[in-house]
């Protein structure tokens, strides 16, 4: 699994690192996401698919 | 859609059971996603009742938010149309202007920044319970509780003196209330943006360490702007995390295995947080949104300059989407639930509330293990006629 994230769609709303905190962080300047493991171990495939499906912006995809 | 369209139905708002939306929300749900809806402007547009649906519009960047373009869902509504376009309020603003301004707030609300606040939050709420202790049974817990602690909390966010709480909080109870008159809501908002025109002055004098003064300094906006920046933080800051306190307390009350397992394991306080969000949904109209185009929404086209209301508690209860889903689960899967929106125009402050709630109702159980209502149930006063639902007051004794 590879993570895409576009910062520039990005709200900032914080949804992907409450659902997969190891996974994903917020930038300190507007808050966009920051993504710390783009290609995420096994088992935390399961929480970044429900990161990606609760992104209310859309800006997170996998493949 | 080659079936005929049901006749255009009017937005219910008064729920027959305190903790469930309008019956016909539900009813209508079963029958189609989206159906024709008649606006208090006779305008024929669309009320979305599907999870999916109510999804799809609010991520579409097809439809607007902006306030002169919505046609008003009920009529108290429709005195609000009658205000003028506010700078800076950014709920109301299409990309790009809204992207710029939310860029510069997103910041300061990351899950990080509201997880520092965590001590802060558990001394206030712990302040306010010492308070009801030493005032003694029985308390009215949105006042007491409920109330103050999402005012306070949000007050020192922004750098706003609490001092000042009750003009401010008259003032947003007169804006919330689907029964004040056009005159009341525009002299509220008036009064409210002079309060906050005031503050950004001495401010801009003065710099502290809060919000206001740090959208001051980027330099990037003007007084207006964060004038109406500021108010709509400010309402929003407090009215809804006060109704989501009161109201879901109420709810675990009605629910006492689920209060019991709240109260004792502390771990299943997120999930208890996102499934009484889910479960209340205390947006009660709304939101609203426009197509600048004609869109095709699960097989309805939406032409431009329609209108469609989303109904964020009817998506909230579809059982496409969430099993069971008028039975109250704490420990459900919740979250995905829409009670804070979907698309860039979701809760900035969700994760602040989150915090506020997460420490809120345990805290609340475990300081009173025999918390009770102290009043009748049909002399709960619930709030139907306000735009974000809860209880007017909730007496409690312990």
């Amino acid at each position: 699994m590879r993570i895409k994230a576009d910062t520039d769609v990005c709200i900032g709303a914080g949804m992907c690192v409450l659902t997969a905190a190891d996974v994903f962080d917020q930038s300190e300047e507007d808050g966009t996401v920051v993504v710390l493991l783009p290609e995420p171990p096994a088992d935390k495939e399961g929480a970044v698919r429900r990161a990606v499906q609760v992104c209310p912006s859309g800006a997170l995809s996998i493949s | 859609m080659t079936n005929a369209m049901p006749e255009p139905v009017t937005l219910p708002l008064s729920r027959e059971e305190p903790f469930d939306p309008p019956g016909d929300l539900g009813r209508w749900r079963e029958e189609g996603p989206i159906r024709p809806m008649l606006y208090a402007d006779d305008h024929v547009g669309w009320l979305a009742t599907g999870y999916s649906a109510v999804r799809a519009v609010l991520a579409d960047p097809r439809f607007s938010t902006e306030t002169t373009r919505l046609h008003p869902p009920i009529s108290q509504r429709a005195r609000l149309q009658a205000l003028a376009k506010l700078p800076g309020f950014f709920i109301r603003e299409d990309p790009p202007e809204h992207t710029r301004l939310r860029r510069l707030l997103t910041g300061q609300f990351t899950v990080r920044r509201m997880r520092q606040l965590e001590p802060r939050i558990e001394k206030i709420t712990a302040d306010r319970l010492d308070a009801m202790e030493r005032e003694g049974a029985p308390a009215d817990l949105v006042r007491e509780f409920a109330l103050p602690i999402p005012s306070l909390v949000i007050c020192e966010l922004l750098g706003v003196p609490y001092g000042d709480h009750e003009r401010f909080q008259r003032d947003s109870t007169t804006l919330l209330s689907l029964e004040s008159s056009i005159e009341q809501v525009r002299e509220a908002m008036e009064d409210l943006l002079d309060y906050i025109r005031g503050l950004v002055v001495r401010k801009r004098a003065e710099p502290g360490d809060d919000l206001i003064s740090g959208l001051i300094a980027t330099g990037r906006l003007t007084d207006v702007e964060i004038a109406g920046a500021s108010v709509l933080m400010l309402i929003a800051g407090h009215e809804t995390t006060a109704n989501m306190l009161a109201l879901g307390t109420y709810t675990l009350l009605k629910n006492p295995a689920q209060l019991a397992a709240l109260r004792d394991d502390p771990s299943l306080a997120d999930a208890a947080v996102e499934e009484l969000l889910r479960y209340l949904t205390i947006v009660h109209i709304g939101p609203v949104r426009t197509a600048m185009e004609d869109v095709e929404i699960e097989g309805y086209t939406i032409r431009a300059g329609e209108s469609v209301t989303l109904s964020l508690g009817a998506a909230n209860r579809d059982p496409e989407r969430f099993d069971s889903p008028d039975t109250l689960d704490i420990t459900r899967q919740a979250t995905g639930h829409v009670s804070f929106g979907h698309g860039v125009h979701q809760c900035l402050g969700q994760q602040l509330a989150r915090i506020e709630m997460r420490i809120g109702y345990p805290a609340l159980l475990r300081r009173f293990p025999g918390l009770r209502l102290a009043t009748p149930d049909e002399e709960v006063a619930m709030r139907s006629n306000m735009a974000i639902y809860g209880v007017h007051r909730l007496p409690v004794a312990w």
